[in-house]
C-alpha cells in the first residue's frame, strides 16, 4: 500500500469516526430533549389555578396537589436551613484552613463517600436517627434533617471550588493589610466566591427536592388534606405524590399524573436555570 | 476592643474547624446507625436463612441472594448499555465538538442529571414498559431490562461528567505531539488522549456503577418487584427484585425492632459497604494517576 492511499484511507477512517461520536451524542442529548418536552406537552393540559391551589379529592382522582406543592416546598427550605451554614463553612475550612494531612485526606474521603450513598440508605440512616432514636417522629423536621446530610457533600465541594477560584494574591493583599484570617475570608475571599457559592447551593437543594426515597420513611406522607401544622408534622411531597399517583391508585387519571410530573419538573429545572444564569452572569462580571 | 475581635474571630475559626470535620462524624453516624438496628438481624435469623435463595418475609424467608444478584443484574446491563454512550459523548464533547456546540450540549446532559429519579420512574411506566412488553412480544414489560435502561439513562450524566473532566486534565502538549508525529486526530484520541485519560475513565465508569446500584426509585417502579433468583438467559426480560426496590417498598409496612425490619438494615449495611469499596476504589484510582502525571510534568 502506497503512504498517500494509505492516509487517505486514515482519514477517511476519522471522518468515519467522528460521525459515529456525533450520532451516539445526539442519541445522548435527543431523548432528554424529548422526555422534557413530551412531559410539558402531557402535562401542560392540567395545570390550572384550581390544581395548583386545591387539595386532592376523590381519593387523588381529582382536585389539585397544594398540600403536595407545599410540602416539596416546607422540605426545600428545611433542608436549607441545616445543610447550608454546615455545608458552607465546611467548605470554607476545607479551601482556607486546612493543611494537606492524614485528618484533611480522611474529611475528603468521608465527603465521597457521603456523596455516593445510596438515596435509600439515607432514609434507613434518616429512620433509625432522627425518626426512632430522638423521637422526631415521621415529619418534615426529620425528612429535612436527612434530606440536609444528603446535601452536605454537594454544597461543601462546590463552595470550596468556588473559594478556591478567587485568586490567592486577594488574600496576601488583605492580610498585609493588617486584616485577620477571617476577616479575608468573609470581606474579601467569600464575596468573590459568593455566586459560585449560591450556584453549589441550589444545585444541591435541587436534588433534595427530586428525592424520594430518603423521605419515604422520614416525613413523607400518603394523603393530607389539610397543610401541615409544625415541622413536627409529616408531609405530602410532589416526588412521593408522583409515585403514589403513579403505582398505588387504580384508574388514576392520565392528565393529573402528567401535571404532577410537570409542576414537579418546573420545580427542579427553575431551580436548575437559575443557578445556572447565576453563574454565567458572574462569569461575565468577573474581573479577574 | 481589639482583644474581643480576637475572641471573636477564635471562636469564628474554631466553629469553622469543627463544621469542617462534621463529614467525617456523619459517615461514622450513619455506619453506627445502621449496625446498631442492622447487626441484631444476624442473632434473630441464621446465616443460612440470610444466604438461601428465598425472598418472602411473610413466612420468615429472608433469604437475600435473590435481592443482591437482581442489583448486579441491573447494574451490569445498565452499565454496558451507558458507557458507550457516556464515554462516546465525553470524547465527542472534549475532543471533536466546536466550543459553541459544548456549550449548548452540556446544559442538556445536565438536565438529565437534574431529573428527579421518580420522575424517570413514572416515564418508564407509562412509555418503556409497554413498548417493551409489545416489542419484545412477552407478558410483562415491568422486568430487569427495563430498569437497566432507566439506569443506563440515570448513569450517563455521572459517566460524561466525570469522563470529559478526565479528557480536559490530558496536558494539550501530548495530542500536538501526536499530530507532529502524523497520527490522525482519530488516532490520536484512541491512542494518546484516552490512554492517558484511562484511569479517570474508569473512575467515571465505577462512579457511574455506583449511582446505578444505589438507584431505588426508577428500578422499584419498573422491575417488578418479584424476588426471584436471575439465573437463566431470559431472567433479563422478567421481573426481579433489588435490594434498594426491597428496603423502599417494604420499610413502610414493617414495625420498628421486628426481625423484618432488622433485615432490612442489614441490606442497607450491604449496601453502604458496597458504596464505600466503589467509591474508595474510585478515588484512590484517580490519586494515584494524579501523582503519576505529575511527576512526569515536573
Amino acid at each position: 500500500m502506497t503512504t498517500t492511499s494509505k492516509h487517505r484511507k486514515e482519514k477517511i477512517n476519522e471522518q468515519l469516526g467522528f460521525i459515529g461520536l456525533r450520532i451516539i451524542t445526539l442519541l445522548t442529548v435527543i431523548p432528554i430533549l424529548g422526555l422534557v418536552a413530551y412531559i410539558i406537552v402531557k402535562g401542560a393540559p392540567a395545570i390550572s389555578w384550581e390544581f395548583l391551589t386545591a387539595p386532592p379529592s376523590n381519593g387523588m382522582r381529582e382536585g389539585g396537589i397544594l398540600p403536595a406543592i407545599v410540602g416539596t416546598i416546607y422540605l426545600t427550605i428545611g433542608t436549607a436551613i441545616f445543610s447550608v451554614p454546615l455545608g458552607v463553612m465546611a467548605g470554607i475550612y476545607l479551601s482556607e484552613y486546612a493543611k494537606e494531612s492524614t485528618l484533611t485526606r480522611l474529611i475528603r474521603i468521608a465527603i465521597i463517600n457521603l456523596a455516593g450513598i445510596p438515596s435509600v440508605v439515607y432514609g434507613l440512616f434518616g429512620l433509625g436517627l432522627f425518626v426512632v432514636f430522638l423521637k422526631f417522629g415521621t415529619s418534615i423536621l426529620s425528612a429535612s434533617l436527612t434530606l440536609s446530610i444528603m446535601t452536605l457533600p454537594t454544597i461543601i465541594s462546590t463552595t470550596e471550588e468556588a473559594l478556591r477560584s478567587v485568586p490567592n494574591s486577594f488574600r496576601v493583599v488583605s492580610t498585609s493589610l493588617g486584616a485577620s484570617k477571617w476577616q479575608t475570608v468573609r470581606r474579601i475571599v467569600l464575596p468573590q466566591a459568593l455566586p459560585g457559592i449560591i450556584t453549589g447551593v441550589i444545585l444541591g437543594l435541587e436534588r433534595a427536592a427530586g428525592e424520594t426515597a430518603p423521605i419515604l420513611f422520614t416525613g413523607a406522607t400518603f394523603f393530607l388534606p389539610i397543610l401541615p401544622q409544625s415541622p413536627l408534622d409529616a408531609t405530602m411531597a410532589l416526588p412521593y405524590h408522583i409515585f403514589v399517583i403513579s403505582t398505588q391508585i387504580p384508574g388514576m387519571p392520565v392528565s393529573i399524573q402528567y401535571g404532577t410530573v410537570l409542576v414537579l419538573l418546573i420545580f427542579v429545572l427553575g431551580m436548575n436555570l437559575i443557578a445556572t444564569l447565576i453563574r454565567s452572569h458572574a462569569r461575565a462580571k468577573r474581573q479577574w | 476592643m481589639n482583644q474581643t475581635r480576637k475572641h471573636d474571630d477564635q471562636l469564628i475559626n474554631s466553629v469553622i474547624r469543627i463544621t469542617g470535620y462534621s463529614s467525617i462524624l456523619f459517615v461514622l453516624l450513619i455506619l453506627f446507625f445502621l449496625l446498631r438496628e442492622g447487626l441484631p438481624a444476624l442473632a434473630s435469623t441464621p446465616l443460612k436463612t440470610l444466604f438461601s435463595i428465598r425472598w418472602y418475609p411473610i413466612e420468615g424467608y429472608f433469604g437475600i441472594l435473590p435481592l443482591i444478584l437482581g442489583s448486579i443484574l441491573v447494574t451490569v446491563v445498565a452499565t454496558l448499555i451507558a458507557l458507550p454512550f457516556g464515554i462516546g459523548a465525553a470524547v465527542y464533547l472534549s475532543e471533536v465538538a466546536p466550543p459553541w456546540i459544548r456549550d449548548i450540549l452540556k446544559p442538556i446532559i445536565e438536565i438529565l442529571a437534574g431529573i428527579p429519579s421518580v420522575v424517570l420512574g413514572f416515564i418508564g411506566i407509562l412509555v418503556f414498559v409497554p413498548f417493551i412488553r409489545k416489542f419484545l412480544d412477552i407478558p410483562t414489560g415491568l422486568t430487569a431490562f427495563t430498569g437497566a435502561i432507566l439506569l443506563g439513562l440515570i448513569s450517563i450524566p455521572t459517566i460524561v461528567s466525570v469522563a470529559e473532566d478526565a479528557l480536559n486534565t490530558v496536558p494539550n502538549s501530548y495530542r500536538q505531539a501526536s499530530l507532529a508525529l502524523g497520527a490522525t486526530r482519530w488516532q490520536t484520541i484512541w491512542d494518546v488522549t484516552l490512554p492517558a485519560a484511562k484511569s479517570g475513565v474508569l473512575t467515571a465508569v465505577m462512579l457511574g456503577i455506583g449511582r446505578s446500584m444505589g438507584e431505588t426509585m426508577a428500578v422499584m417502579m419498573v422491575t417488578g418487584n418479584a424476588a426471584t433468583m436471575p439465573v437463566h438467559l431470559n431472567s433479563l426480560f422478567a421481573p426481579i427484585r433489588t435490594m434498594t426496590a426491597t428496603i423502599a417498598s417494604e420499610m413502610g409496612e414493617v414495625a420498628a425492632g421486628s426481625q423484618h425490619y432488622q433485615v432490612l438494615f442489614l441490606i442497607g449495611i450491604v449496601l453502604f459497604l458496597l458504596s464505600l469499596v466503589i467509591n474508595i476504589f474510585a478515588s484512590l484510582v484517580s490519586t494515584k494517576s494524579r501523582q503519576r502525571s505529575e511527576r512526569l510534568l515536573s
